[in-house]
Order: structure tokens, then C-alpha cells, then sequence
């Protein structure tokens, strides 16, 4: 299996763009190599607009460069892309409904050694809350490139959060992105998993797993949080009658959370969530962090088989 | 174009919109608003070149943003009484389902407005990115924006004056209203500002200055030099001194009139002081 990093696939739609659309304009601040901006910078030094460590003065020229048209891509970390810069989203984006895509990098606790300073982990939870915010996690290189050229066909804020490691690039070449449409990988009757970013990989490999003890799970990658492809969904769990979702995010506020909502209205049904439990993160490499939070594909055979018993 | 005696009965007529919205809710901003009326009110019929048929795009028009937006009811108030939307309207400021937000938004489609604005300090980013659009668009007209002067207490106004300068955003017009106060009481006691003057030069702004900025003429003279002046590489600033509550003998002069609307009584003798000239709402 291809190994990439999600921010390479983002830094490889943004390219795209710039040549198919003039309009397309791109912030960053100060992390152009992180975010793998260099080549939308090098190919359109015009529209690429550094703004210097100073991110709520980014996200407001964001909102005013669509006051004629322009479509803004801003780029950094996930921390410093949603809880630095809360309240200017909330004003100058949300609520004024600008045409803003708020692209976040290294999200979640797979940064790695940088530490919990830098491991939002809230993030999801807050973008969602935000009238008129989409909220978008993508699982590999292909998908991030995807929902990056997607997402300026869509008129309205967005959030955009993939992360730093080399992972499994396992969906399509050239793949069509639909906002707010989940996509099941695989079909399965006793279980349904629902994971975003890169859990979905590890749901996939758990459902492996899962299968040479005959439990046939269903995995359903929900790339984007909101709006929550509800069909989907409730679909898979009127035939599985029970579900698990996994995410590298705080269980509050995020796509559990989102599931629990749901299911709780409209089809109650065992739930068991895989995420991180109202804690910070901290220092070590990606793997190490995934396994000490509980976040990879055993958590999540764990989880199923306890779901299961609660049938 | 309006003659100066025109433009005075415009702000009696609007100083006298600002008291009565206010007064009709209990609530909103009538210092502020009214140390800027004759700002606004000169900004709007002679000098921004804009449209009031309103596209939130404005392409090739002026467009102004207001930052500091609880004084709200000037803005109406103007925006209202230059065409944009039915003076009527006024009425509605700050009731239930209307358009005349307590701070404007983008939110009900009002004509006129292009942000939402009241959670201080973010005005002149957005208008720096509505500057670098214009330029985008090689649409040659400008951007000016107003802030309060305890505005600058926010961190990321001095982002944004930075930005400005490194980048030679020169088709901005940036107005600080320097009353010198803010709710808890004026600048020096709340948080002293320093010398704004030096702190704009040192941050490569051209810098203006009204000493009178509640006299129509001293202000049409300087935002013409203003105009005169971007295109030069230099974003400038207007550091407009005036005296927060003017044209209401007991408003002037103090903080109090900040975010206090005035009783039946304090209306009564503040509309005495303010006849009507275009006709109320």
C-alpha cells in the first residue's frame, strides 16, 4: 500500500485549482511548507498571500477577499486554524456567511512530538456548532485532493481538517467528492463502523480482523461531519442494530457525538464511541499516541465485540 | 455633491434618528454614533463612490466597513437616508425579526452592510482582504473603514496595521474615531493608547489627523487629501478627534452616553436641540 500524507493530497488540489480557476486565492500563515502550499505560491505568487504569524488577521482578510469574488483558501494547523481564531470565524466567516475554506493541517493527536499545544483535538466539535459551517475530515492522499477541488464548487464556509502522517492511500485515483455523502467501503450485517479521517483505515483493517472471528462489519467512511449523511447511516444500523464510531478527536463534539444524536432521534441502537476521552495529548510518534489513546484498529475490534454483546 | 448647509441638516436630521431608535428600544450606542454622524454623513453623500443599488460584491464602487460596530444607528441612519433601504426601517432597530441588527450582519440581507461587525478589533482585516481584492480585480477603487480609538486595544488590529504596510495596501482609508473613551471611562484610565500618531508612523502608515472631527468642512478637507494620497504604496489612517455625543449638550463630552439611551425627558430636550429637518421616520 502507497503511503501519503493528507496534506500533500490538499497541497496537490489547491495546484489544481489554481490552474482551473482564477479566482481561487491562498493564505498562510507562515507554515507554507507544512500545509504544502509551495507549489500554489511558486505557480501563482499573485494569489498567494503570506500573512505572517498572525491567524485572526488572516481568517479576516480571508472574509474580505470574497467581497469580489475571490474564493479563499487559508492555510495552518488545525489548533490555529479553529480555537486561535474562533470568534473571527464565527463573526467574520459564519455568520457573514463568507466564502471561506479554512483548510487545517496536522489535526488530532498523529502530529506527534510536537505535543498537546499543538494537538486540537476539539476541533470538529467546534466547527460544527457554527451555522453555516461545513465540516469536512478526509482519510487519505486521493480524498484530500478530492474534497480540496470540491469544496470551491461549493458556495459557503468550510472546514477542512486532514493531518501530517504518511498514511494508507487506499480510495480512488481521481475519485468524485460529494459533500455530505458517505461512502460504505465494505457491506456487513452485524455491525456497522463508521469512522472519519484516518480511523478509516483502521477500521478497515479492524474489519479484517473482525471477519476471521465471523463478525461481518459494515464500514462506512463519513468524510464529512456536517452535514451527516443520516441515510447512510440509519440504513447500515436497521440492518446491523448496532454501531461503532472512530475518530481522532475528543469523544464530545465529534462524529460519535454527531452519530449518538442521530440515532438517539431517529433509531436507538448500541453505541460504543472510539476517540479520545476528555484529555490532552502529548509528546511521541504517531503510532505510540494512536495506541496509548486507544485509536487503532484493535481499539475498534474491541469496541464492536462489545458492542455486539450489548445486541 | 452636497453643500455644507445640506450636509448639516442631514446630521441634525440623523442625530435625531439615532436619539429616537435608541430611545424607542432602551438600548443601543448613541455616544458613538453620534460623534460620528457628521464622519459618516459626509463620507456618504460626498465622497464614497458607491451604488445604492447594493451588490455584495461592489465591484468597481468604494466600499466602506465599519469595525466598531455598535454604533450601529449612524450607519442605519445614513445608509438609510443616502437610498439604500426605506428610512421607515429605522424603526426596527433592535426588534424582534428586523434587519437593524443591535450590530450590523450580513445575516437579514441589509443593503449596505457586507460583514458582521460588534465583537471589536476585526473590521480592518476584512477590509485589508476587500483591498487586496479590488487590486485582484484591477478595480481602482477604495476601501475605508472606521474604528473605535479603545478599538485599537484589540490584538488583532495591530496584525492588521502591520499587514497593511509590509504589503503596501495603498487603497485603504482607515478612520479612528479618537474620542478618547470606551465604557469603563476614557482611554487614560482604562488602558492608556500612547501617542497614536507616533505609533501609526512607526508602523509605516501615512497618518491624517482632524483636530476638528465634528466640523464638516476640516473633515471633507482631509478625507480629499486622504484620497490625494493612496496609491503611493502607504495604507493611511485618519485619526479623527471627536467628542463622543455631539450635538446633545448632556451627552457630550463623556462616556456615560455609551451605551445608555436617553429617558422620555433626555429625549424631549435632546430633540429640542436637534429640530427636524428632512422629516422623521
Amino acid at each position: 500500500m502507497e503511503m501519503k500524507d493528507t496534506r500533500s493530497g490538499f497541497g496537490a488540489g489547491l495546484t489544481e485549482l489554481g490552474k482551473k480557476n482564477k479566482d481561487i486565492v491562498a493564505l498562510c500563515a507562515d507554515l507554507t511548507g507544512s500545509l504544502k502550499m509551495n507549489d500554489f505560491k511558486n505557480n501563482h505568487p499573485d494569489r498567494f498571500f503570506q500573512i505572517g504569524i498572525a491567524e485572526a488577521n488572516m481568517i479576516g482578510i480571508a472574509a474580505g477577499m470574497t467581497i469580489g469574488g475571490k474564493i479563499p483558501f487559508t492555510g495552518t494547523f488545525a489548533n490555529f486554524s479553529t480555537s486561535r481564531v474562533y470568534d473571527q470565524i464565527r463573526q467574520s466567516v459564519a455568520y457573514s456567511n463568507k466564502n471561506v475554506k479554512i483548510c487545517a493541517s496536522h489535526a488530532g493527536l498523529t502530529l506527534g512530538e510536537d505535543g498537546a499545544t499543538h494537538q486540537v483535538l476539539e476541533d470538529i466539535g467546534m466547527m460544527k456548532m457554527l451555522p453555516h459551517m461545513t465540516v469536512i475530515n478526509t482519510c487519505d492522499y486521493n480524498q484530500t485532493k478530492a474534497a480540496t477541488i470540491a469544496i470551491a464548487d461549493h458556495f459557503g464556509p468550510v472546514y477542512l481538517r486532514f493531518g501530517r502522517p504518511k498514511v494508507p492511500n487506499f480510495t480512488l485515483e481521481n475519485q468524485k467528492f460529494e459533500i455530505g455523502k458517505g461512502i460504505k467501503i465494505n457491506e456487513g450485517k452485524d455491525v456497522t463502523i463508521v469512522s472519519t479521517g484516518h480511523l478509516v483505515w483502521e477500521a478497515i483493517e479492524a474489519s479484517k480482523a473482525l471477519e476471521k472471528i465471523d463478525i461481518s462489519a459494515e464500514v462506512i467512511n463519513i468524510h464529512t461531519i456536517k452535514p451527516l449523511d443520516k441515510n447512510i447511516i440509519i440504513n447500515s444500523v436497521s440492518k446491523t442494530k448496532c454501531i461503532v464510531t472512530a475518530e481522532e478527536h475528543m469523544l464530545n463534539g465529534g462524529l460519535g457525538d454527531s452519530v449518538a444524536q442521530l440515532l438517539s432521534r431517529e433509531m436507538p441502537a448500541p453505541l460504543e464511541m472510539v476517540g479520545v476521552n476528555d484529555t490532552f495529548g502529548e509528546s511521541g510518534t504517531p503510532r505510540q499516541l494512536m495506541e496509548k489513546y486507544g485509536l487503532t484498529s484493535i481499539d475498534i475490534v474491541k469496541a464492536s465485540k462489545k458492542v455486539l454483546s450489548r445486541k | 455633491m452636497k453643500s455644507i448647509k445640506e450636509l448639516e441638516e442631514i446630521c441634525t436630521q440623523i442625530r435625531r434618528d439615532i436619539l429616537r431608535m435608541v430611545h424607542t428600544n432602551n438600548s443601543g450606542h448613541p455616544g458613538g454614533s453620534l460623534g460620528c454622524t457628521e464622519f459618516l454623513s459626509i463620507l456618504y453623500f460626498n465622497h464614497l463612490k458607491h451604488n445604492i443599488s447594493f451588490e455584495m460584491d461592489g465591484i468597481n464602487e468604494d466600499l466602506f466597513f465599519l469595525s466598531n460596530g455598535h454604533i450601529s444607528p449612524v450607519l442605519y441612519s445614513v445608509l438609510a437616508r443616502s437610498g439604500y433601504f426605506d428610512i421607515k426601517e429605522l424603526a426596527t432597530f433592535r426588534k424582534l425579526n428586523s434587519r437593524l441588527q443591535g450590530h450590523p450582519t450580513t445575516h437579514e440581507k441589509l443593503e449596505g452592510i457586507r460583514v458582521a461587525s460588534g465583537s471589536l478589533g476585526q473590521g480592518l482585516s476584512v477590509a485589508i482582504g476587500a483591498a487586496l481584492t479590488k487590486k485582484l480585480n484591477n478595480d481602482n477603487h477604495l476601501i475605508y473603514s472606521l474604528h473605535g480609538d479603545g478599538e485599537l486595544q484589540e490584538g488583532q488590529i495591530w496584525e492588521a496595521i502591520m499587514y497593511a504596510s509590509a504589503n503596501k495596501i495603498d487603497n485603504i482609508i482607515a478612520t479612528i474615531d479618537y474620542n478618547k473613551k470606551q465604557i469603563d471611562g476614557s482611554l487614560d484610565d482604562v488602558l492608556p493608547m500612547g501617542d497614536l500618531k507616533a505609533k501609526f508612523n512607526a508602523f509605516d502608515w501615512e497618518l491624517l489627523e482632524v483636530i476638528e472631527g465634528n466640523d464638516l468642512q476640516s473633515i471633507s478637507h482631509t478625507l480629499s487629501q486622504a484620497k490625494e494620497m493612496t496609491g503611493k504604496q502607504k495604507p493611511i489612517a485618519i485619526l479623527l478627534h471627536t467628542k463622543m455625543g455631539n450635538g446633545v449638550d448632556f451627552m457630550m463630552g463623556t462616556h456615560k452616553w455609551h451605551g445608555n439611551a436617553p429617558n422620555d425627558e433626555q429625549l424631549a430636550s435632546a430633540l429640542s436641540q436637534n429640530t427636524e429637518t428632512l422629516g422623521d421616520y
